[in-house]
């Protein structure tokens, strides 16, 4: 019973190593280091990698400069609310506000062309999960996420959020088309 | 130095319990499972409401008890629990009195205070932020009044611990080096003073907040320093749960570590590397840089990984080798066919064990990847992993060791020994069945934290694949299941201490034995095969490896086909 007791020999530090442990603690750190290289290598050959691009922003002038957006590119309107559907040209700004419980606007974008995507929530922590693709990104409010979109695959999304921001957050779902 | 107070053996055991250490140790443990159960009962509203089919609870009430299962679970059943872990493995083991029980009383008053006002608080109804609590989604005051005072409690419960080493060393009450067992409930304390001070940190400026006197709290520094507690946290279990493996394997096995070096240096790699690991949370999040979050969440997590996986080796090594030179040599698993299934202690060590090591190691890598993370982030495969970690690794590690101290401490015969043989059979395998159709559902996109996936009479409503109602509904089966086999849990330590027959104290006298330390044993290599001592759980970690490989894999190659971001 030596766990529970004081080792045979004070000093532990200076005890033999097993041969299977020396083995085993061998793999496991190249597999360790296997891991870490995929992280890093990915940002170099991967083409899923969050941008690290943000702001900290008012998210009174956010809601202002997404609205200005809206006007510009509304192609049409969706459900009794009137939620605009925008329709931005390849490689414009895009916005997207999170706030208690729904997604504005829906997006209308085209298929293999890049957009800059800019998100905030204007009161909680929201989180931007793409549906059916699974695609998460947690909205942080008081910080503007800027992140370049290409869409690989046309069809509808949903966009559910799925960090708790209170009774309606099973409210909270958003549209998206790709063209 | 002289003080009145005694020491009773334990006939069965051979341990010596210090009479306020005892006590200590009792109230403690039986506080836990007292969360334990209350969290068992608010588990049932969670499951049955995720269920579609059932939908029990309101959206308010689901919310409430949600949050007051997660409080329950994670921090006051686990606390209490690893506080009566820190004092048997520093009194207990080392056979000396307890320091300052009078400060080790208070510190248990105050847990107890803040665990009550801060369950209060949420059964008001006013504070159904969850956990995580994410700032600027305010709670009543009173709920992070009671996380702090509650924290205060559990610091004082570490400092105690740490004295009465300073005690057993300064009195002489053993010889040599501190037992492994000790020393990894030693590394727990001090991943529990980190933790704790990380939510003092963070949780007194927001509680300052909710009095109105600091005007705001940055949402994005709450949540980065929040998880520095919420992570650390369940790090203090992981070496908790740990060391108690190592000592049911000497208890039950009379197993003894393969190599002393290799087990206490996994332990400190916990302590060098966790807590900057937590920064895992914060992978989807804007506001950081992707250098900070390699760093952290690669090059200090895996270093935590791999002490995972070193105790991954080393635990069940100790075992095979304990059972191979009791004569269970034949071929590569007779040792683990021979084990002592029947007794619950073993068992529940087992399973967790396994459990612990394919469900929640893997996946909780496979998270902790800053571009994979992207898949599940915040979907209900984050609960799948964590329940992965904290009820099959240190729930039912803790199940285990209460299997053998209610007659050792408590003095008490299990009733339904029976049932208890059972128990972790049913209880293990329900929830290895519930964390998979959880990642499953997770895999699929349905969200955490969610009151309705069927979105009802919204007009922009999703349809999720009849796959995931089918998971959900999967959810909620295997979870009853689950919550039985707690309950039977409950039935058996409750019952045992109500109606169990008394057993016989042991002899008490007035002054501790002297602890001699272990016997040098024999060289290992005198059993095995192919120069391994432990071939079969040599076998085991290598199939462990594999599929850990095959897994990663697999979710690199889906992340390659999703909508390019950059």
């Amino acid at each position: 019973m030596t766990a529970i007791l004081p080792p045979s020999d004070r000093l532990w530090w200076k005890h033999p190593m097993d041969r299977q442990e020396t083995i085993w603690i061998i793999i496991s750190f190249i597999w360790c280091m296997v891991m870490f290289a995929m992280m890093v290598g990915w940002h170099f050959f991967g083409k899923q990698n969050l941008a690290t691009e943000t702001y900290k922003v008012d998210p009174a002038a956010f809601a202002e400069r997404a609205e200005a957006f809206a006007k510009k590119y509304t192609v049409r309107t969706e459900t009794e609310q009137e939620v605009p559907v925008v329709a931005p040209p390849e490689g414009s700004d895009v916005y997207m506000i999170g706030r208690l419980w729904n997604w504005w606007p829906i997006l209308e974008l085209e298929k293999g062309k890049t957009y800059k995507l800019h998100m905030t929530s204007m009161d909680y922590n929201h989180g931007f999960s793409l549906q059916p693709i699974n695609l998460n990104i947690q909205v942080v409010p008081g910080y503007e996420h800027v992140i370049k979109v290409t869409p690989n695959e046309s069809g509808t999304y949903a966009i559910v959020c799925n960090e708790f921001c209170g009774i309606g957050h099973h409210e909270m779902v958003g549209r998206l088309y790709v063209k | 130095m002289t003080v009145s107070t005694t020491y009773r053996t334990c006939p069965r055991s051979g341990l010596q319990f210090e009479d306020q250490a005892e006590k200590l140790i009792k109230a403690n443990a039986f506080t836990a499972i007292v969360a334990l159960l209350v969290g068992g009962i608010l588990a049932l509203g969670v499951v049955l409401t995720r269920w579609p089919a059932v939908h029990l609870l309101a959206a308010d009430t689901f919310y409430m008890v949600l949050t007051a299962h997660g409080l329950d679970m994670l921090i006051y059943w686990m606390i209490f629990f690893e506080v009566a872990v820190m004092y048997f493995a520093a009194s207990t083991l080392l056979r000396c009195r307890i320091a300052t029980p009078k400060i080790a009383w208070l510190g248990y008053w105050l847990m107890l205070i803040g665990a009550v006002v801060n369950n209060i608080a949420v059964f008001q109804g006013e504070s159904s932020v969850m956990m995580t609590s994410y700032v600027p989604m305010m709670a009543h005051w009173s709920f992070y009044l009671g996380l702090v005072v509650f924290a205060v409690g559990a610091l004082i419960a570490c400092a105690v611990f740490f004295g009465t080493l300073v005690v057993a060393k300064r009195e002489k009450t053993y010889e040599g080096s501190i037992p492994l067992v000790t020393f990894g409930a030693m590394t727990a304390a001090i991943i529990a003073v980190f933790t704790l001070l990380s939510g003092a940190i963070i949780l007194v400026p927001t509680l300052f907040l909710s009095w109105g006197l600091v005007q705001n709290v940055d949402p994005l520094a709450y949540r980065v320093i929040w998880w520095a507690l919420g992570h650390s946290s369940q790090q203090i279990n992981v070496a908790t749960h740990i060391s108690i493996w190592y000592a049911v394997a000497a208890i039950v096995l009379g197993a003894k570590p393969m190599s002393e070096r290799v087990s206490r240096g996994a332990f400190l790699l916990y302590i060098l590397f966790l807590q900057l690991a937590s920064a895992h949370h914060i992978l989807a999040d804007p506001g950081v840089s992707t250098e900070w979050k390699i760093v952290n969440t690669s090059y200090f997590m895996y270093f935590a990984v791999l002490a995972s996986m070193i105790h991954a080796l080393s635990v069940p090594g100790a075992m095979e080798v304990a059972q191979r030179a009791k004569g269970f040599n034949k071929g590569l698993f007779e040792w683990l066919r021979k084990a002592p299934w029947g007794n619950p202690v073993f068992s529940s060590i087992f399973i967790s064990l396994v459990g612990f090591g394919f469900l929640g190691g893997i996946t909780g890598v496979m998270m902790g990847t800053e571009q994979l993370n992207l898949l599940i982030h915040n979907t209900i495969y984050v609960p799948g992993h964590f329940h992965a970690t904290v009820v099959i690794g240190t729930t039912m590690t803790f199940m285990g060791l209460t299997y053998f101290l209610v007659p050792v401490l408590f003095r008490r015969e299990i009733i339904n020994p029976g049932l208890a043989r059972l128990q972790p059979f049913l209880f293990g395998f329900a929830m290895y069945a519930f964390t998979i159709v959880m990642m499953g559902a997770g895999t699929l996109g349905v969200s955490r934290r969610h009151w309705d996936m069927a979105f009802n009479g919204n007009a922009l409503a999703y349809e999720w694949p009849g796959a995931a109602y089918l998971m959900m509904g999967l959810v909620g089966i295997t979870g009853v299941i689950a919550i039985i086999g707690g309950a039977v849990f409950i039935y058996l330590v409750v019952g045992s201490l109500l109606w169990g027959k008394r057993l016989d104290g042991g002899k008490v006298s007035n002054t501790f034995t002297f602890l001699n330390r272990a016997a040098p044993s024999a060289p290992l290599q005198t059993y095995g095969s192919a120069g391994f001592v432990a071939p079969g759980t040599f076998v085991l970690t290598m199939i462990f490896l594999l599929t850990f490989i095959l897994y990663y894999f697999v979710n690199w190659k889906y992340l390659g086909q999703l909508w390019g971001l950059s």
